[in-house]
């Protein structure tokens, strides 16, 4: 017993005004509800992709990043010879000790001052992360003051051009090389030599983390224990990379999240009201034609749904508008700092079939509660009333 | 003939805030299967609410109506929609088609309650399109049409189910005197040839005469025959 969905089609492309200013009203509210939804995506995208699931990371105990974390060359001599530590062809662990400090750089576009990892890595460390590909330039030679740029941080900061030199520490190191690493963190870092990076910061003897390959990924239960077990290793925590980074994106991703949303639903209000203001209006010039429904024999129920159809087939419209704005977004990235490392990171907006989903149903629910009551409205009419109209 | 509608001591009163209004007091009227019975009377008679109850969209204060044996008075709302769109074809004054559906669509409309397949609905649609005399503007929307073909169109959706009853609310009150009288044909031919049976409101004697029978309401009473 239903009306046909034409019928409301048909009437929302009468009102054809009407009808597009609500559904831009929609479609903006959408489009910032996706946006924060990408934005925080792409974060967590980013710093996810940064990590490989077949890697796990040593850190020190109850420390929330690198930058605070110590491991002892001894510790991770304990931890190399360990038999779970997939090797090299040349029988060295297929794993990197690196070491974490932060420096300043001024942004091109604002001239503002960015935090900006340098991560001291050892040669192996090419060998684990292979998404990191020398684009421009060369690497770093070993025991020199030299250092790579990722490609966002060459993109966004000045005087990190091949052949110009930034203070780290007491030094000037010279810049040889830009390296892409794709969508990951390592794109927004400055590489350099572990051992000289420990030097300058007077840290010989402790890298920030180590990083190795498992043989075999189920081995990361195993190593958990071997680490909890050895006395020497009792200060330490293991993580896989994947988890590690994803942990450090939770705090802005969540922010971010928590803000745009916020936002978001005071928008939405703004777009339900648009909403019923368009349906009451819809049902108040269909006064006749809802007596006459009625009078046919269609139900209370089928008017019900016919205009909740109605406002559905509206915000969908919106929703799928909004949507595909945002869509647009995935071109866009920039830089902020964040807050789990306390340095820069350069990430882009993420549309995820997850993402598309929740908008669409946020969509649809504005359609719900904004059609409801002027489809209750309708439903409740009485026929004589309603005839009496015309 | 047997009895198609039983109008037996409706009292109808509208209430507005504490004041009662009575409409009709006290209405018998019994109309046979394939009667054209026309209703008149002036504006405020109660001519319309007698309409209404009979065909089942307004409930009587007290009495009870019997159409085709069904005591509709006892009916409950969802019920009584039902009863509608089996038993009733609505013809009003404003020809009331739905301006975004197509002349096929509003004719297809009551057959959207039943449980005909598609091909059936077709054929019917088709077939009393072509009975009302309007086959070749299916497709046309109501604004494209007369306010006689309008009418048409209307009469068309009324008949499409094959109701036990028509009910028209002044069907020429809107119309010319060539499309009123086009109409009051096609409402004569649909009672002798189709045996419908017919009951219209109607203020215009002219339209009355149409009908083989004439009941006059004043102040809520049947005054004559």
């Amino acid at each position: 017993m239903k009306i046909p969905l034409s019928y409301n089609i048909r009437n929302l492309w009468a009102r054809r005004l009407t009808t597009s200013l609500t559904v831009s009203g929609i479609a903006l509210v959408v489009f910032v509800f996706a946006a924060v939804l990408m934005l925080a995506q792409g974060i967590q995208d980013t710093m996810v992709a940064t990590g490989s699931n077949d890697n796990v990371i040593i850190l020190r105990k109850g420390t929330s990043g690198e930058m605070m974390s110590a491991v002892s060359r001894d510790q991770i001599g304990i931890i190399s010879s360990f038999a779970e530590v997939a090797q090299m062809n040349d029988g060295k662990p297929f794993a990197s000790s690196d070491v974490v400090t932060i420096i300043n750089l001024r942004k091109k576009k604002t001239n503002d001052m960015g935090n900006i990892i340098v991560r001291g890595v050892t040669p192996s460390s090419f060998a684990l992360r292979p998404q990191v590909k020398i684009t421009e330039g060369r690497w770093f030679q070993q025991g020199s003051a030299e250092i790579v740029i990722g490609n966002k941080i060459h993109d966004q900061f000045e005087n990190v051009d091949i052949g110009q030199q930034i203070r780290i520490g007491t030094k000037l190191w010279t810049v040889v090389g830009v390296y892409d690493a794709g969508k990951t963190g390592f794109a927004s870092e400055l590489w350099a030599d572990a051992d000289n990076i420990m030097l300058e910061f007077n840290r010989s003897t402790t890298f920030s983390s180590y990083t190795f390959k498992l043989k075999d990924v189920q081995d990361y239960e195993v190593i958990k224990t071997k680490l909890e077990t050895e006395q020497r290793l009792q200060d330490l925590d293991v993580k896989r990379e994947q988890d590690f980074y994803l942990e450090q994106s939770k705090g802005m991703a969540t922010f971010i999240k928590a803000l745009g949303l916020v936002i978001t639903i005071i928008f939405s209000f703004g777009a339900m009201i648009g909403a019923m203001i368009t349906m009451y209006a819809a049902v108040a010039n269909r006064t006749v034609e809802i007596g006459t429904l009625r009078a046919l024999g269609f139900q209370r129920n089928s008017i019900l749904t016919a205009f909740l159809l109605e406002a559905l087939a509206l915000s969908m419209i919106g929703g799928i508008l909004g949507l595909i704005l945002a869509s647009f977004m995935q071109f866009v990235s920039f830089s902020t700092t964040n807050f789990g490392t306390f340095s820069e990171l350069a990430f882009g907006f993420s549309l995820s079939i997850r993402i598309v989903i929740s908008t669409l149903f946020f969509s649809l629910m504005m359609g719900v509660i904004g059609g409801f009551l002027p489809a209750v409205r309708a439903s409740r009419m009485n026929i004589i009333n309603a005839l009496r109209a015309s | 003939m047997s009895t198609l509608v039983e109008v037996k001591s409706v009292t109808k009163v509208y209430k507005r805030d504490t004041l009662e209004i009575p409409v009709l007091q006290n209405i018998s009227l019994d109309v046979p299967e394939g009667e054209f019975l026309a209703l008149m009377g002036p504006s405020g008679s109660g001519k319309t609410t007698l309409l209404n109850l009979i065909s089942g969209i307004d409930q009587p204060t007290s009495g009870s109506i019997l159409v085709a044996g069904t005591d509709i008075a006892k009916l409950n709302e969802s019920a009584l929609a039902k009863w509608r769109s089996r038993n009733i074809g609505f013809v009003f004054q404003f020809y009331n088609l739905l301006p975004v559906l197509t002349a096929y669509e509003n004719v297809e409309l009551p057959l959207l309650l039943t449980n005909l397949s598609k091909k059936e609905k077709k054929e019917r649609v088709e077939a009393v399109l072509s009975v009302v005399g309007l086959a070749d503007r299916m497709d046309h929307s109501p604004r494209q049409l007369s306010g006689g073909q309008q009418q048409r169109v209307a009469i068309a959706r009324a008949v499409v189910t094959d109701p036990t009853l028509l009910i028209g609310d002044e069907p020429t009150g809107d119309l010319d005197r060539k499309s009123a009288e086009e109409i009051l044909t096609l409402l004569g031919r649909l009672n002798s040839e189709f045996k419908k049976t017919i009951i219209m409101v109607t203020h215009d004697p002219h339209a009355a005469g149409s009908a083989h029978k004439i009941q006059h309401l004043d102040k809520g009473e049947l005054t004559s025959q």
